[in-house]
């Protein structure tokens, strides 16, 4: 705990520090990281991979904005609809896809998610399709504030990346968690003890897509885009990109992973335009030297206390 | 004693050092800042298309922006100030666009944004554009700006948007190549632009489109769904977009055979396609719009010859060096006119620095005409600063033994339409 009240007082703190780029850089890599955790409690805590998460990013995302521009509502109840689009929508791939495992799980979410950016498409008319829309800046104020400031959108942020954060790590150390690892680390005995599997992993697909559609409705608001292209593959690829790189498993793990990712294409895309080369090398690099991510590494060379 | 000091002469003198000091210390800072503004370059971040889907329009956009800037150098700058391009890639993706504003105005410290074609990639942008409040000049002739849908800080001065585009063919399609038409288009937002925009067009004309068939993105072959055009169709209309056009030509080609139904498109599907391309032989004797002439035509202009030869392209738009590499001629002139009106607007503005975006924009917003020129080689301009939205001269050509032969120029007045917001009365 002491250690998450400690990131939480060092982003703060970045806030006073950072140059403004930097300010709202972080502002965005909050946002993302809370997708991340989302998608570690699934794939670093249960154990399955999915292919598909941009589907429940993409679902905050529009159950937001869509409610936004269509209905008028204002940011709270706009929010909570993108939440719960995202987590009914878990709901229902989860009882359809966790019937398969592996490799098969994976192509499941896959195709849902498809799906998914096809319908978007396809409901043009609504949703202006692969072009998106703006939330403009007067539907994005809460509680009489702004949320289109820069400090405003920093501190929004940092407060949902510190619930999620906190609620995640709170919620891997109760029994519930523990029993998400023992699924991970193996089912079939975890099912022995009496545990009833397929139940558990439905509800940690449901938070975990609860979770990620938070991101997308935060980074709806915060950012004031809505669109397809946070429902294609790329945007599913890249949680399980940051979670491995981060640490899988680890609750700091989603957030360094994010931080480094960032950066890795902030800098290595001011130099030359195969900046994704560069990317593809370093994760080539450390999937070789550190294959549970920074975190998890850490942990099993030097700090075995790292939750 | 001469030199005696007492209080009184001490505070005095104490005094007068301190202001004396102060206007040594502030007046050389004000004036060493005056100085830097008056010959620090004015920056202008470049939102490019570098990777992803529109590499090959953020390539020529590249090119066109370099030669607009070497040519605004070397006639003296903006405000006797040289132009510094910053260029950013947005990877052809909406974050990635919002987050090289956010460079350009926090890291770079640029006085203006300016770029790049993607309709998702400009409105993904342009909210961030409006919150810091950086003028961000907009090359996409997506209909986005003139909808109403960004704010006051986004401007598209130098391109024509699709509405106006599309419009302003419904005269020539149905006087000159029928009525009864049927249209094919992929099925996302720009297609769904083009089937809404010309389908009230040709009714307005007095035709009529008899069937509509949107291609879905994934799509890769075609020849189940031409089965769907119905036998009385006069004019196909397609508007294709990305690597599956040369299949779509060529299965169509295919369908058809020798008797077909007269041929209309949006050069936007052969952009940085060579029109002589195995597997178009097909489009001989179609038509298609053209932002600017492709080919150097019969009456070439002297502004166009001087914009080719500027740019590097030869009388096909190809470029000199390798006559392979095929421009994006119909789009890039847009970068060309968008940075001589961002060099005009600063000196009507008589901009100084960031403090002076707002003059910018309103300066920008009062032009009106913009007379054919070197500054304007696709053609005379009219600005609608209300929305922020240009509107021009269109092009149809006819594929005349493997040239794109200009056909008919649509007026000014054939692209215009009701103003469907006013940006003036938003706050800065």
């Amino acid at each position: 705990m002491t250690l998450h009240i400690a990131v939480l007082v060092v982003l703060l703190g970045l806030f006073f520090v950072l140059p403004a780029y930097h300010v709202g850089a972080f502002s965005r890599i909050m946002v993302l990281a809370i997708y991340a955790m989302g998608y570690n409690l699934l794939f670093g805590y249960t154990g399955l991979l999915s292919l598909g998460h941009a589907m429940f990013f993409a679902a905050g995302m529009y159950g937001f904005g869509l409610t936004v521009n269509l209905f008028g509502f204002s940011v709270a109840p706009a929010f909570l609809t993108g939440i719960i689009a995202a987590a009914a929508l878990a709901l229902i791939v989860g009882y359809l896809a966790l019937r398969t495992a592996g490799v098969a799980f994976m192509i499941v979410t896959l195709m849902f998610a498809q799906t998914v950016y096809l319908v978007i498409l396809y409901f043009g008319e609504y949703t202006r399709g692969d072009e998106g829309f703006v939330v403009q800046q007067a539907q994005r104020s809460f509680a009489g504030i702004d949320l289109t400031g820069e400090t405003e959108r920093y501190f929004a942020a940092l407060i949902l990346f510190a619930i999620c954060f906190l609620a995640v790590a709170k919620l891997v150390q109760m029994p519930f968690g523990k029993r998400l690892v023992a699924i991970r680390e193996n089912e079939e005995r975890a099912r022995m003890l009496g545990y009833d599997a397929a139940k558990l992993k439905l509800h940690a697909l449901i938070i975990s897509g609860a979770v990620s559609g938070i991101a997308g409705a935060t980074y709806g608001l915060l950012f004031g885009y809505v669109g397809a292209s946070f429902s294609t593959v790329q945007y599913s690829i890249f949680p399980l990109l940051w979670v491995l790189l981060g640490g899988a498993g680890t609750t700091i793990g989603p957030l360094i992973g994010v931080i480094f990712m960032f950066y890795l294409i902030d800098i290595s895309s001011g130099y030359t335009d195969a900046y994704l080369l560069i990317a593809g090398v370093a994760l080539v690099l450390l999937t070789l030297f550190a294959p549970l991510g920074l975190v998890g590494t850490l942990r099993k060379r030097a700090f075995p206390w790292l939750p | 004693m001469i030199n005696k000091i007492n209080r009184r002469t001490a505070l005095l003198g104490l005094g007068a050092g301190t202001g004396a000091l102060a206007a040594a210390g502030v007046l050389p800072r004000s004036m060493g800042f005056a100085q830097a503004q008056s010959s620090a370059p004015i920056k202008i971040g470049f939102q490019k298309h570098a990777t992803g889907i529109g590499a090959a329009y953020g390539r020529w956009y590249g090119a066109t922006t370099d030669a607009a800037v070497k040519r605004i150098n070397d006639n003296g700058g903006i405000n006797g100030r040289p132009v510094e391009i910053v260029t950013e890639d947005d990877g052809t993706d909406p974050s990635r666009g919002a987050e090289a504003l956010e460079k350009f105005a926090n890291q770079h410290d640029c006085d203006v944004a300016f770029g790049t074609l993607f309709s998702h990639v400009v409105i993904g942008s342009a909210p961030r554009a409006g919150e810091l409040k950086i003028p961000y000049f907009v090359v996409s002739e997506g209909h986005h700006v003139a909808s109403g849908g960004l704010n006051r800080y986004t401007l598209q001065p130098g391109i024509t948007d699709v509405k106006s585009q599309v419009i302003s063919m419904a005269p020539f399609v149905a006087n000159n190549l029928g009525k009864k038409v049927t249209m094919i288009y992929p099925d996302f937002a720009f297609g769904h632009d083009h089937r809404d925009f010309f389908t009230q067009a040709i009714e307005a004309q007095g035709g009529e489109v008899v069937a509509k068939i949107a291609i879905p993105p994934t799509e890769t072959t075609f020849t189940r769904y031409f089965p769907n055009i119905p036998r009385e169709t006069e004019v196909i209309y397609h508007v294709m977009v990305g690597p599956a056009v040369l299949t779509f030509v060529k299965e169509l080609g295919e369908f058809f055979g020798p008797s077909r139904p007269e041929i209309f498109g949006f050069i936007d599907s052969l952009e940085a396609v060579d029109i002589n391309s195995s597997g178009l032989e097909f489009l001989e004797g179609t038509y298609f719009w053209e932002g600017m002439p492709r080919h150097a035509q019969a009456d070439q202009t002297e502004y166009d010859k001087a914009y080719r030869a500027a740019v590097g392209v030869n009388e096909r738009g190809a470029s000199i060096d390798d006559p392979a590499n095929v421009s994006t001629f119909a789009h890039m002139f847009g970068c060309w006119e968008t940075l001589n009106i961002i060099k005009a607007g600063m000196e009507s503005a008589d901009y100084q620095g960031p403090q002076d975006r707002t003059k910018l924009i309103e300066a920008v917003e009062a032009v009106t005409d913009m007379p054919e020129s070197e500054d304007h080689p696709q053609g005379d301009k009219l600005f609608n600063g209300k929305t922020h939205q240009t509107f021009g001269k269109q092009y149809i050509s006819k594929v005349s033994e493997g040239r794109l032969v200009l056909e008919h120029t649509a007026s000014i007045e054939d692209g215009l339409y009701e103003d469907e917001v006013d940006y003036t009365t938003q706050s800065f």
